[in-house]
């Protein structure tokens, strides 16, 4: 009987640990490659954009070396395929990479017909407007007739359109496709105003513009871009990786852990430092990786305040407030669910 | 009479040319066949499995973009059919008159190319050179560099003449206020063809009269229905552009962007066309020359009468290449921001997603026009080709 008993025993686990090794074909396929592939933009500063020695960084890139850090306890184990905007889904579609970690807006439409998965916000972004000085515009709502710059491709056409329609304007949209020469457009006067993300008219004014001081950001905000990671749908573990991954870097600034103090937190910390960092072993079993994922990512990475103040903030060429990307304790948006 | 066995191996045997050839035949176009039969599950089967929704339903959604230039009314709650609709007749717009002008410019490059004046004969030698060895995208940019750094802003736009300004917006020109005015114009061409059939028929019927010379009849077919816009105009009132608010309202107004793509278009693709035009003409044997100069004919009536019908025959097969180089390079557009049909559809599938459509619709579109263009300049091709030739 003892026997019978111990046999189905052995039989139901063997079954579970049959299940639990097969994960999703996703993250079956990178394991066995051993590096992580992911999709970034072909040069956002700040967020993907190579270095004069073709040195990728930005907080995009670094949500990325975050998720090799998880799954092979390694951050340098990753690839980059820098993306444009209508190559990025059908690339994360057809497998080419793993996980779009690219300045990407997260939508109902994108989440349904194109048969992706949001999986969280690392950067809160917002449509905008900016104008010359010259025109001594105060606001979005005095633009009726403007020609207005942007590129194609994005939700901007869309939200620009809905954004004069609601208010009973008119305009005139000059799309151009190369990113150059649509700015030297709108600097040498073809269009009166340019619009995208507030994010990106930052680094454009700051970086491409002859003269910074001549152009205003209007104060409306026209849209919602709440920018993150996107993988494919049908692969739940893969998903879970990286939508943890996220929620651990900003988990870790909200517990003060960053890349100095981690050797000294995981061995003195509180309980939940502990358990968060693996000293106290129990997440990293319930996600299927080493229970020192965290400790990995903030030790190789850092936490998402030091990735964002490196590539965006006052001290990066960027200088950028935090703003909406603050944590929700200092009153900005950033909220980790509890990593636990 | 055929004796039996040589009748048996004509109706069916390898050893029979004709038999081999339909095999080989049936076997390719099998093959093909079953490729693009695969090629066509492989991407439903994935497509479902990527659960990404296919088919062409997403063209009767509200498109909610704007588009720049509209030649046909469309407004952001328009369908993306509409919107679609609207690149495609951006694209016919820019490549007719950009065909028609490269033809007529390279024309008079390609005769400069063979005068007897030095001087000319190295400028239209230059211009060859330096227009068909540069690439078409980098003169795109340097004609929209120049004409958007060079003109003015709307605000303190030149006023050619009145009514039309000239400004980095664009050239905004007068037009009749109400449609009707077409319809006049319309009159004045069936009016011009009409007259000129007449004529025609009349010197038939007496031979001594003389024939009319070229350019009135050109006079006669452009002026009637630009008289005809004028007075249509004059009735019903013009729609004159005026400053305001961030540029112009009233009248039309040709974008830099068309401008720029229009430029391009025509001196990239008459560099070409001189070249075919030069080579059709050196192609005629010299005898015809020293012909036409024994019966005293002048240059030009040399040209015009005895020269360019022969040298037609060479040039209509390059020139039709050169038709539809064109028109497939106009899809350029999107690097400098005009809106054809591929700047349209590349918004189109960003915001839908339905990027095997989009590009599909994008090479059907192309291939009609291009075959309609091949169609077109073959049936001409056979109408002026010698009796007996080979097409």
């Amino acid at each position: 009987m003892k026997k019978i008993i111990s046999a189905a025993i052995g039989l139901v686990l063997s079954c579970g640990a049959v299940f639990s090794a097969q994960a999703g074909p996703t993250l079956d396929a990178i394991k066995k490659k051993g590096f992580v592939q992911c999709g970034v933009s072909t040069g956002v500063a700040g967020f993907s954009n190579p270095n004069s020695q073709g040195v990728w960084s930005g907080i995009d890139v670094d949500l990325c070396k975050a998720i090799a850090a998880t799954l092979f306890g390694d951050a340098t184990k990753f690839k980059l395929s820098p993306l444009n905007t209508q190559q990025r889904f059908t690339a994360l579609q057809s497998g080419e990479v793993d996980v779009l970690t690219r300045n990407t807006t997260i939508s109902l439409q994108r989440d349904t017909s194109l048969g992706l998965r949001g999986l969280g916000v690392n950067f809160y972004d917002g449509q905008g407007i900016m104008v010359s000085r010259q025109l001594q515009v105060k606001s979005a709502r005095e633009l009726d007739g403007a020609t207005i710059c942007l590129q194609p491709g994005t939700t901007t056409e869309l939200n620009l359109s809905d954004y004069f329609r609601s208010h009973k304007l008119k305009f005139k949209p000059v799309v151009i496709d190369n990113f150059d020469e649509l700015v030297r457009a709108f600097a040498a006067g073809r269009c009166d105003a340019y619009t995208t993300d507030i994010s990106a008219l930052g680094i454009m004014r700051a970086t491409m513009l002859p003269n910074p001081d001549d152009y205003v950001v209007l104060p409306e905000l026209i849209s919602k871009e709440p920018l993150g990671p996107m993988v494919r749908k049908g692969d739940d573990e893969w998903a879970d990786i990286v939508r943890w991954t996220l929620n651990a870097m900003i988990e870790a600034e909200e517990l003060g852990i960053n890349s100095k103090n981690v050797d000294q937190l995981s061995k003195s910390g509180t309980p939940v430092i502990q358990r968060l960092l693996g000293s106290t072993p129990g997440i990293g079993k319930h996600l299927g990786v080493d229970e020192k994922w965290v400790y990995n990512i903030v030790k190789q990475v850092g936490n998402y305040g030091e990735s964002f103040e490196r590539n965006l903030g006052p001290s990066s060429p960027m200088k950028m407030q935090r703003g909406a990307n603050a944590l929700w304790s200092q009153g900005g948006l950033m909220y980790a669910l509890p990593v636990r | 009479m055929p004796s039996p066995s040589v009748k048996r191996r004509s109706a069916f045997s390898w050893h029979q040319p004709r038999v081999r050839a339909l095999v080989y035949q049936v076997l390719t176009l099998g093959l093909v066949l079953a490729g693009v039969a695969w090629l066509l599950d492989n991407t439903l089967a994935n497509l479902a499995t990527r659960r990404i929704a296919s088919g062409f339903g997403f063209l009767q959604q509200e498109a909610g973009f704007a588009i720049g230039e509209t030649p046909i009314p469309y407004e952001a709650h328009h369908s993306y059919g509409r919107a679609i609709l609207v690149g495609i007749l951006n694209t016919l717009r820019v490549s007719a008159i950009g065909i028609v002008l490269a033809t007529v410019l390279g024309l008079i490059i390609g005769l400069l190319r063979l005068s007897p004046n030095g001087l000319l004969r190295g400028i239209a030698r230059c211009y060859v050179e330096v227009f068909r060895n540069t690439p078409l995208l980098l003169q795109l940019f340097l004609w929209y560099a120049l004409i958007t750094d060079r003109l003015p802003a709307p605000r303190q736009a030149i006023e050619a003449l009145p009514g039309i300004f000239l400004s980095n917006r664009g050239l905004a020109l007068p037009t009749p206020a109400d449609p009707m005015a077409l319809t006049w114009a319309g009159a004045g061409l069936l009016l011009g063809v009409a007259l000129l059939l007449i004529h025609a028929h009349h010197r038939r019927r007496a031979a001594a009269a003389r024939a009319l010379p070229g350019l009135l009849k050109a006079a006669v077919l452009i002026g009637l229905p630009v008289v005809g816009l004028v007075f249509g105009g004059e009735r019903l009132g013009w729609s004159i552009p005026e400053q305001r608010g961030f540029g112009f309202s009233g009248g039309v107004l040709l974008s830099p962007e068309f401008a720029t793509l229009l430029i391009g278009l025509v001196s990239y693709t008459s560099a070409f066309i001189a070249e075919i035009v030069r080579a059709g003409i050196q192609a005629v044997p010299a005898g015809q020359w020293e012909a036409a100069s024994s019966i005293g004919l002048s240059r030009w009536k040399t040209y015009r009468l005895v020269v360019l019908p022969q040298a037609l025959r060479v040039m209509v097969p390059p020139m039709t290449s050169q038709y539809l180089n064109l028109i497939k390079n106009s899809s350029l557009a999107v690097a400098i921001g005009y809106p054809d049909l591929v700047s349209v559809i590349n918004t189109t599938l960003n915001q839908t997603g339905q990027a095997i459509e989009g590009v599909a619709l994008i090479m059907a579109a192309y291939l009609t026009i291009s075959l309609s263009i091949s169609l077109l300049m073959n049936a001409y091709n056979r109408r002026i080709q010698l009796d007996g030739a080979r097409p």
